[in-house]
């Protein structure tokens, strides 16, 4: 038997991101003892790529903003399927997280009286998100941070220990947790670093995983986005919803490698570019669908003009909806038309002076030229759909964040149900705060709640330690976790992408049966001290697991939605809105359920008009809203 | 696809390590990076590196490419010439765990010792009212993605293992510099921590930091300088100066932490209350697995004097100008035989 470290707390936070560090900031307020466990060194969170800014409608901008209309843009941005509770919550306790940044030492931009700025974002009604300039994720992250800092000096002076009540482990990453007696018991993993193994002996888990980016070739997420907390969650017995749910933006960067999965912002097109294929032909004229017809121009003259008059001619169909252009993109690569990278040709270098393009899109310039030696002003962007952010997650209670085990927790990216099918920008860093601190404040409550705590039985830990050890013992005889990866994604790329259709869905669950038979008999070499070809293999199964939920997932929701886009149903469908997805774990494969969606407090309900439900209820439920209605005006 | 070209990569662990060859496809518009992922798929599955957004923001894939610390993600293959060999090595000031990985604990440990914001009292949250004008001077410091790279370059510890205990560096120092500027922060006594307890006074301003900053933050302008001044003011008062000759150290309420004596002194060797031992204290009280016995590598010579230090200011020196921890006649990017990345030796030979 292998030695194994052993660590007893109260409260284990599984990821260090912005919900993590939230979360293991409550926990030990609440005076517990707390773990948290970073897949990378501590203040490298992925929620540093984060940008534009946390959404709080705190009125600073315009007095009009509060909770309600901010609560009504979420549900919109989400066609109406989010957890209309976590949308509640999310937009009334949203101001309260940001001001308490600033006890923490926070800066953000300011307003000219000296209260925190806020900026526009698409599907805000108000200007509602705190910012500092285009790093507001590193700012959340280094606060939160350094909280932790201030609160282990605290334990410092008190008990002569930096670590005596909340540690980090750094470079940690887990690959099971135990549940004894239908209750989390604790965790297993291991140090990246020495490739040891640690045991975790806890009544409270939060996951604070963040998202599954990495099972797509392109993606802006970075390698720790594996969908391990998704996974975990399931093998323990929990379940995830709205997993056909994930955004891509149609024009990220596909070539070069070093700025593949970067965004392209929208108003490059806006702008002038223009999309086109490997013939040279902009193709986008091809794709202009019926109800669109009248508003798009139908010749490249017509759309040229449009740009300096826009009051006389019709728009450049680049500029369609964003699921529109997306595939289009996709139709013209699958008909063998695209780049070598797989993606098409964004060209505003031939149609516009470098000094025109220096003036209006600074910022990407600079990045192309930094990053990549790429001068977008002398020759055409490589772009297609890349992958962003993951809707679905674990299902939580909305005020506790507790998943279905008794003792575990999710919050933040890694979580389902907030965002609905699509997420508004500057909602996920309020997002991970709001609910980062409900995971750890119940996550407390439940470690005290848990009197007698169960113990992780020697033969759970016994499974777990084999689990880990057998790529390395398979050697590199094995099947290459590298191929298997980039395999991975290509399938994901190609057939569970940002167009779906249900041929392409029924191969893609062959393809994943397949690999998931290979992820058996992956194999590496090398040793157990820092060696990422062991890490990957151990992260594929992972991957696998969630890749199958949206796949099977993907298939079933019959309509188009946010962040699911089916080809044979490009509609969408009042009925489907009331229903969620929920996949579980049984044995090794993934199990879809229908569950229906909570139905929003009446209250609520009323905060929209009529209009504007219509489009998204059945008559069924206009009905009740108008005897609603009825009601409150007698 | 693209042409092989030759990369030259440290091998190895705490123990033992060599540059290794390799000839990899480079294809256009790559990053150093992406050439080690190349690596890690094609050649060498279980090569440590770390990484993680692969776009400049977080900081993790610090290392030294020809001798010179930069991100992998942010050095491209097109500033090299094609028939050259790239070195990459790991950062040389910190242990080594495995390849290009290194024990970068320090510099949590250091973090550690600076007492946090702390907040204004009877000021509710909500209630805080900054001009932009005022915040933006922390806000450039809050820019640090704490890559290090400035820790690593820093002469006064990068071959001076036996200053760690007692300087900070300039990633802390800007850390400092940002409570100090902060407008709300209640504590008034950055300074005077940034000498006593910081070590700042060992820095002489040679701006290895500021070049290797790859968010372009001001270190040594903006932060060390502005950190320094009040210092300075007080330690060079005449009447000061008179009393540290005439009383003996420990008479005095203030340590003598500042640049032409403080590199001397060492834990044991100087008066009780020198910023080493009292770093070295909380350090050992703090616990955490720091190993301050590494030999450090020999490096590149230093211009030092007679004294074994670099000059104090550029009036002593032989060039005008700040000097080069690596000798003002090395130009970057380095000749491959001439980078002699030197492993350090395991702690418990010697």
């Amino acid at each position: 038997m292998t030695n194994i470290e052993r660590h007893n707390y109260d409260v284990v936070v599984i990821g260090a991101g912005g919900a993590g560090l939230r979360a293991a900031i409550e926990a030990r307020l609440a005076g517990k003892r707390t773990a948290i466990i970073s897949k990378s060194l501590f203040g490298k969170a992925h929620t540093v790529m984060a940008e534009g800014g946390a959404a709080a409608a705190m009125g600073n901008a315009n007095a009009g903003d509060n909770w309600m209309v901010h609560f009504r843009d979420t549900m919109r941005g989400g066609k109406f399927l989010n957890n209309f509770r976590m949308a509640e919550l999310h937009a009334t306790e949203a101001p309260e997280r940001i001001w308490e940044l600033e006890t923490y030492g926070a800066l953000f931009d300011r307003t000219s009286d000296g209260k925190i700025s806020q900026r526009n974002f698409g599907g805000h009604e108000y200007p509602r998100l705190a910012h500092v300039g285009d790093r507001t994720g590193l700012e959340l992250i280094r606060t939160l941070q350094q909280k932790i800092v201030s609160l282990q000096q605290e334990d410092f002076a008190a008990t002569g220990n930096y670590e005596s009540r909340l540690r980090v482990f750094a470079e940690t990453t887990i690959t099971e947790l135990f549940v004894e007696n239908g209750r989390i018991a604790g965790c297993f993993g291991y140090y990246r670093e020495s490739g040891e193994f640690v045991l975790f002996e806890t009544p409270s888990i939060v996951l604070a995983t963040g998202g599954v980016g990495k099972s797509y070739k392109v993606t802006s997420n970075s390698w720790e986005y594996t969908g391990d907390g998704h996974a975990l969650a399931m093998r323990a017995g929990a379940t995830l919803i709205n997993m056909e749910f994930l955004q891509f933006h149609p024009t990220g960067m596909v070539w070069p490698p070093s700025v593949k999965g970067i965004l392209v912002t929208e108003s490059v097109r806006g702008d002038g570019g223009v999309l086109k294929n490997s013939e040279g032909k902009r193709f986008m004229f091809d794709y202009v669908p019926d109800v669109f017809r009248k508003q798009y121009a139908e010749t490249e003259e017509e759309a040229d003009r449009w740009y300096t008059d826009p009051d006389n001619n019709r728009r450049p169909p680049e500029l369609l909806p964003r699921d529109e252009v997306a595939r289009a993109i996709n139709s013209e690569v699958k008909a063998g038309r695209g780049t070598p990278a797989g993606g098409i040709y964004l060209d505003i270098a031939s149609r516009r002076s470098p000094e025109f393009i220096l003036k209006r899109l600074p910022s990407m310039h600079h990045q192309f030229k930094e990053l990549a030696d790429v001068d977008i002003t002398a020759s055409p962007m490589e772009v297609g759909p890349t992958c962003h952010y993951v809707m679905g997650g674990v299902e939580v209670d909305p005020d506790t964040a507790a998943a279905a085990v008794p003792g575990l927790f999710a919050a933040g990216e890694v979580s389902g149900g907030m965002h609905g099918s699509n997420r508004l920008g500057g909602n996920s860093l309020s997002d991970l705060l709001v609910f980062g601190k409900r995971a750890g404040e119940y996550a407390a409550r439940h470690a005290d709640e848990a009197v007698k705590r169960a113990k992780v039985s020697a033969a759970a830990l016994n499974a777990a330690v084999e689990t880990a050890l057998a790529p390395l013992g398979r050697g590199e005889g094995g099947e290459n976790p590298y191929t298997l990866h980039s395999e991975l994604q290509q399938v994901m790329n190609d057939l569970v992408g940002i167009i779906r259709r249900r041929s392409e869905l029924e191969e893609s669950l062959g393809r994943l049966a397949d690999l998931k038979e290979r992820v058996k008999k992956v194999g590496v070499a090398g040793g157990r001290r820092y060696n990422p070809g062991w890490h990957l293999a151990l992260d594929l199964r992972n991957m696998l697991a969630v890749s199958e939920c949206t796949a099977k997932a993907a298939l079933e929701r019959e309509e188009s939605r946010g962040g699911h886009t089916r080809e044979d149903f490009p509609k969408m469908d009042p009925n489907w809105r009331r229903v969620n997805l929920v996949c579980s774990l049984r044995d090794e494969d993934v199990r879809l359920e229908r569950k229906p969606l909570p139905k929003m407090r009446p209250e609520l309900m009323q905060l929209f008009d009529r209009a504007e439900l219509s489009k998204y209820l059945t008559d069924e439920e206009l009905a009740e809203f108008d005897e609603l209605a009825g009601k409150a005006d007698a | 696809m693209g042409e092989k070209r030759n990369f030259r990569v440290w091998r190895g662990d705490d123990s033992s390590g060599q540059l290794q060859d390799f000839q990899v496809e480079v294809n256009e518009g790559e990053v150093v990076l992406d050439i080690i992922h190349r690596l890690q798929a094609t050649q060498a599955p279980d090569l440590a590196v770390r990484w993680n957004c692969k776009a400049g923001k977080c900081g993790s894939c610090s290392m030294e490419i020809n001798g010179k610390p930069r991100l992998g993600c942010m050095t491209r293959m097109s500033t090299f010439e094609p028939t050259e060999t790239v070195t990459v090595t790991p950062l040389r000031t910190f242990p080594v765990i495995r390849d290009l990985v290194t024990d970068v604990s320090f510099n949590y440990q250091k973090a550690r010792e600076l007492p946090a914001f702390a907040p204004p009292a009877g000021v509710a949250p909500g209630e805080y009212r900054m001009q932009q004008v005022d915040v933006e001077r922390s806000q450039e410091f809050r820019k640090c993605i704490e890559c290090f790279l400035c820790q690593n370059v820093c002469h006064v510890i990068r071959d001076h293992e036996e200053n760690k205990p007692a300087f900070a560096g300039p990633r802390f120092f800007i850390r400092a510099a940002e409570l100090d500027m902060h407008p709300l922060d209640a504590r008034t006594d950055r300074k005077d921590m940034a000498v006593e307890e910081q070590g700042i006074g060992y820095c002489n301003i040679t701006k290895c930091c500021t070049e290797v900053c790859p968010e372009h933050i001001k270190i040594t302008d903006n932060a060390i300088i502005p950190m320094k001044e009040r210092a300075v003011d007080r330690r060079y008062d005449p009447i000061a100066w008179l009393g540290s000759k005439i009383f003996r150290r420990d008479q005095l309420d203030r340590p003598a932490g500042y640049a032409t004596t403080a590199v001397a002194s060492r834990p044991n060797a100087g008066t009780t209350s020198s910023p080493a031992e009292h770093a070295a204290a909380a350090g050992a009280q703090g616990d955490i697995s720091m190993n301050w016995h590494r030999e450090a590598a020999v490096g590149h010579a230093a211009p030092v004097g007679p004294d074994g230090k670099l000059p104090v200011t550029e009036f002593t020196g032989e060039l005008a100008g700040a000097q080069s921890p690596f000798g003002d006649d090395v130009a970057f990017p380095m000749a491959v035989q001439d980078i002699t990345y030197q492993h350090p030796t395991k702690p418990d030979e010697h």
